[in-house]
């Protein structure tokens, strides 16, 4: 392992993620919401659901964010290396994968881990382990 | 004032992923690849993230509406299963082709990159999957 120094953003990354915790606050203590964006998704994907201009809502100010940043300042960089036929295939393990285990990176690695509730620090060691697993495979085994 | 907070509560949560690097896909892949040139900032993403949340998180525990006398609604399920185990150790594999999990992915939907958009669709394809799989065992 050799840390990459000259891509470390320590005080950017946690001042992001303050901001993220404080969205999380703001969704339980205004909304009485776990802020977990992919049970959001697939809710707001059934207009039937319980709750849905909320959650529309909440996605739809996610949206907004890059133009309201963009107003201020140059978006950082979205820089994507995959192909459409690895987009596809990792597009597909998340939507599955993510119902199945109830929850992402939002609702599992930072309100369940926050809540210290078991399922979810369990959760998060298995999507960590397994996409650093992946990127382990991807890049050092068959070297693309 | 229920609508406004969600809709703040998003474009916070937005800003964050946006500062933190979170909605760049190769700076998830560096710190996700620990054996290779390792960029650990997207770790304190979760640092920043969990001391922020953790009080009020604990604190709605406690109670049966929020601030805004909305009701509180926590997950209900208890103990591990097969299920959340193997559903995230997909979602990591995913996770890890590409680098974007969903909240970037809604984050950078409009910003005009059409391999977010490729994903996104892919995602929506897999929550689909997953309905139709859970009804047909139903049956």
């Amino acid at each position: 392992m050799s840390i990459d120094w000259t891509h470390f953003t320590p005080w950017s990354s946690l001042g992001g993620g303050a901001l993220i915790g404080l969205a999380v606050a703001v969704f339980m203590l205004g909304n009485g919401r776990i802020a977990g964006i992919s049970g959001v998704l697939a809710s707001v994907v059934n207009p039937r659901s319980e709750g849905w201009s909320e959650k529309a809502l909440f996605l739809l100010g996610l949206l907004a964010a890059p133009l309201l940043w963009g107003a201020f300042a140059v978006l950082p960089a979205i820089d994507v290396q995959a192909h459409w036929p690895a987009l596809v295939t990792a597009g597909l393990l998340v939507g599955i994968g993510t119902r199945y285990g109830s929850g992402c990176t939002s609702g599992h690695g930072v309100c369940g881990v926050s809540r210290l509730s078991p399922r979810s620090i369990v959760a998060t060691l298995c999507f960590m382990v397994a996409g650093m697993a992946t990127v382990y495979l991807i890049r050092h085994v068959w070297g693309v | 004032m229920i609508k406004l907070s969600a809709f703040v509560a998003g474009l916070v949560f937005g800003l964050g992923l946006l500062l933190a690097g979170m909605a760049n896909p190769a700076k998830v892949l560096a710190f996700l690849d620990v054996t290779g040139a390792w960029d650990p900032s997207l770790a304190l993403v979760m640092v920043g993230a969990i001391a922020v949340a953790a009080a009020p998180l604990n604190w709605a525990r406690t109670r049966r509406q929020s601030l805004l006398g909305a009701a509180v609604q926590l997950p209900t399920k208890r103990g591990l299963d097969t299920r959340l185990i193997v559903g995230s150790l997909l979602f990591g594999a995913g996770w890890g082709i590409a680098g974007i999990c969903p909240g970037p992915a809604v984050a950078v939907l409009l910003t005009g990159h059409w391999q977010i958009v490729v994903f996104f669709i892919a995602v929506l394809a897999g929550m689909y999957a997953f309905t139709r799989l859970e009804a047909w065992r139903g049956q």
